[in-house]
């Protein structure tokens, strides 16, 4: 139903709040001992405080408070010293106890900003900086299986009571293009997903759901009254986040131009069909008759805990990327590649202290370049690269020195990729990649080269500076890609005006 | 503020309870007076008073972040009127 030009949707503004569940990386659940690891078998860690059996009471995880403080640290919010546990109540299988214990007047994290890069077709990459209203703790439900049990429902509680950090942005997203909009919404979660990770709060998982975004999304005509709105769910990738969000635009324009209105409700996102469909509508759902749990006394948080939190905070991103920018003379994009994530940035300091000084572009040309393909290429992670930062630094020590060329470089790469050798100068030798820098050698030929190529010989010299080309190509193929270019270069010149 | 019959009705659906139309009466006199006496306490200033959210004093006690519980799947499935493949089985649920 939504139609595919962009034209037909000027004139709207499209507005974007997010709220994000990091699952917060604890050994044990927010309330009980039970272990949070993923995939076990059902049940099996659900313990009998997931299970709400008569008489149990539960008893805060100092871990996961500790995590809170650390994201509170990281984006400039206010940690209150006193903050208040409340019972949001429902009914729904995978909730055994009939309510989620959350925060809910008093958050533990209150308030900060995220800042992040926008990217996207049509505009410039700015920065944007997005106001957060609050986080705050809970749990996790357990998990429906609606699969065929009998044409029953099974129950996996497993999940129930796993600690979780609910992140709320202020409606700041405020775009009249909805495809900025939507990128503007993946730029915030992209630097929120980046910033857990970089604390070691959450192992940032989408597809095990462990970073699990929610889109709040509206449309209005600038400068009009904030539209309905309804909730986005199920957005377990980044991209699928943007889809979801173009196409839930466009269905409340059309919505709205047809002269029905919006009904404010959570749709999940169908990644299969690109389409948000009704969920539930939230008139009664909204209604969680919230209450202080009397099984929680409220939560305090001295400033002496506060600063040894403090104290123990990493470099954050935004940090590191002005560090990397001026210390090692990098592009903003360049230090923004390398501080995405902590592994990044970490394989990136060990290269460079490995290398000669003056090295650190060569470093950052590879490790965005080569490496990142390679890594993507795999569909695996910097952390469990096969090519390891010292062995990276072995290599561009090579080519840095001028051992090797960059040709040659890429297949020293590759040969330690699969595992081929074990250090880069033991593959330059078995291979024979050394390059010829010996100028006798290279002019030799050079000469064998001009005497087998008089075409190109003439034709160079009538001016085609294509036959130049062709002629270094020729020298490259003959000296099997050993050959210095810029030696070749010289000597061909030298040769040719000779 | 005082209650109608349809704001009991609401709170008890909330609530999954099914309530007949005499307790609906009854329950609607027992939340009215509830609310008279709340009525009554709103009179008397709180200004600087911190609202209470439990009755005892003191703060929550923390425990440290182990894995000390390793749940005996097999007791705690014992009751469930139905199960299988370790999974509690409930009537089918559809969103």
């Amino acid at each position: 139903m939504a139609r595919n030009s962009q034209s037909d949707y000027t004139g709207w503004q499209v507005v974007i709040g997010l709220e994000t569940h990091a699952q917060l990386s604890t050994a044990s659940k927010i309330f009980s001992g039970a272990s949070t690891a993923f995939g076990a078998e059902p049940n099996t860690q659900a313990s009998v405080v997931d299970l709400a059996l008569p008489g149990v009471l539960p008893v805060l995880n100092r871990g996961a408070v500790e995590r809170a403080i650390r994201f509170g640290l990281a984006v400039g919010a206010t940690i209150a010293p006193r903050s208040v546990f409340a019972r949001k109540n429902y009914f729904y299988p995978d909730l055994p106890k009939g309510y989620q214990i959350s925060q809910y007047e008093i958050p533990v994290v209150q308030g900060g900003s995220l800042a992040c890069i926008v990217e996207g077709k049509g505009f410039e990459p700015y920065a944007k900086t997005v106001r957060l209203t609050r986080a705050h703790l809970e749990e996790d439900a357990g998990k429906s299986l609606h699969e065929d049990y009998s044409g029953m429902s099974g129950i996996d509680l497993n999940r129930a009571g796993t600690p979780l950090l609910e992140i709320v942005t202020e409606p700041d997203i405020q775009v009249d293009d909805i495809e900025q909009a939507a990128s503007e919404a993946v730029a915030y979660a992209r630097a929120l997903h980046s910033l857990v990770t970089w604390l070691g709060i959450c192992d940032g998982n989408m597809q095990e759901g462990s970073f699990r975004c929610d889109a709040n999304v509206s449309v209005r005509r600038p400068g009009a009254g904030l539209g309905t709105r309804c909730e986005i769910k199920n957005l377990n990738s980044f991209r699928f986040m943007h889809q979801a969000i173009v196409y839930e635009a466009k269905r409340q324009i059309d919505l709205i131009d047809a002269g029905d209105r919006v009904v404010q409700e959570t749709r999940l996102y169908d990644p299969d069909r690109d389409e948000t469909r009704s969920m539930r509508s939230k008139e009664d759902a909204m209604d969680y008759r919230y209450f202080p749990d009397p099984d929680l006394l409220p939560l305090e948080i001295d400033a002496a805990w506060i600063e040894r939190v403090r104290a123990e905070l990493p470099e954050l991103p935004a940090a590191k990327r002005t560090r990397f920018a001026s210390a090692y003379g990098l592009s903003d994009y360049d230090a923004g590649l390398l501080t995405a994530d902590a592994a990044t940035a970490g394989y990136f300091e060990q290269v460079v202290a490995a290398l000669p000084p003056g090295q650190a572009k060569l470093a950052a040309n590879w490790i965005n370049g080569d490496v990142a393909a390679a890594v993507n290429a795999a569909a695996g992670s910097i952390a469990t690269c096969p090519v390891d930062a010292a062995r990276l630094a072995g290599l561009l020590v090579r080519v840095a020195d001028g051992t090797i060329n960059q040709k040659a470089a890429k297949e020293v790469f590759a040969a330690l990729w699969s595992g081929e050798g074990a250090t880069a100068d033991a593959v330059i030798e078995s291979r024979g990649l050394r390059q010829i820098s010996d100028a006798g050698a290279l002019v030799a030929i050079v000469q064998a080269v001009l005497a087998a190529n008089p075409k190109s010989v003439e034709e160079f010299r009538a001016g085609k500076e294509k036959a130049f080309n062709a002629l270094v190509g020729q020298v490259m193929k003959q000296s099997r890609g050993k050959a210095n270019p810029q030696q070749v270069n010289d000597i061909l010149r030298d040769k040719l005006a000779g | 503020m005082s209650l109608r019959p349809e704001d009991v009705q609401r709170i008890a659906h909330l609530a999954r309870l099914a309530i007949t139309e005499e307790e609906t009466q009854r329950t609607l006199a027992q939340l009215n007076d509830i609310f008279g006496m709340i009525e009554r306490m709103r009179a008397v200033d709180t200004e600087g008073v911190v609202p209470m959210s439990h009755p005892l004093g003191g703060a929550q006690r923390l425990r440290a972040d182990a894995v000390t519980d390793v749940p005996d799947r097999e007791r705690n499935l014992a009751n469930a009127p139905a199960r299988q493949d370790g999974l509690f089985l409930v009537p089918r649920v559809l969103e």
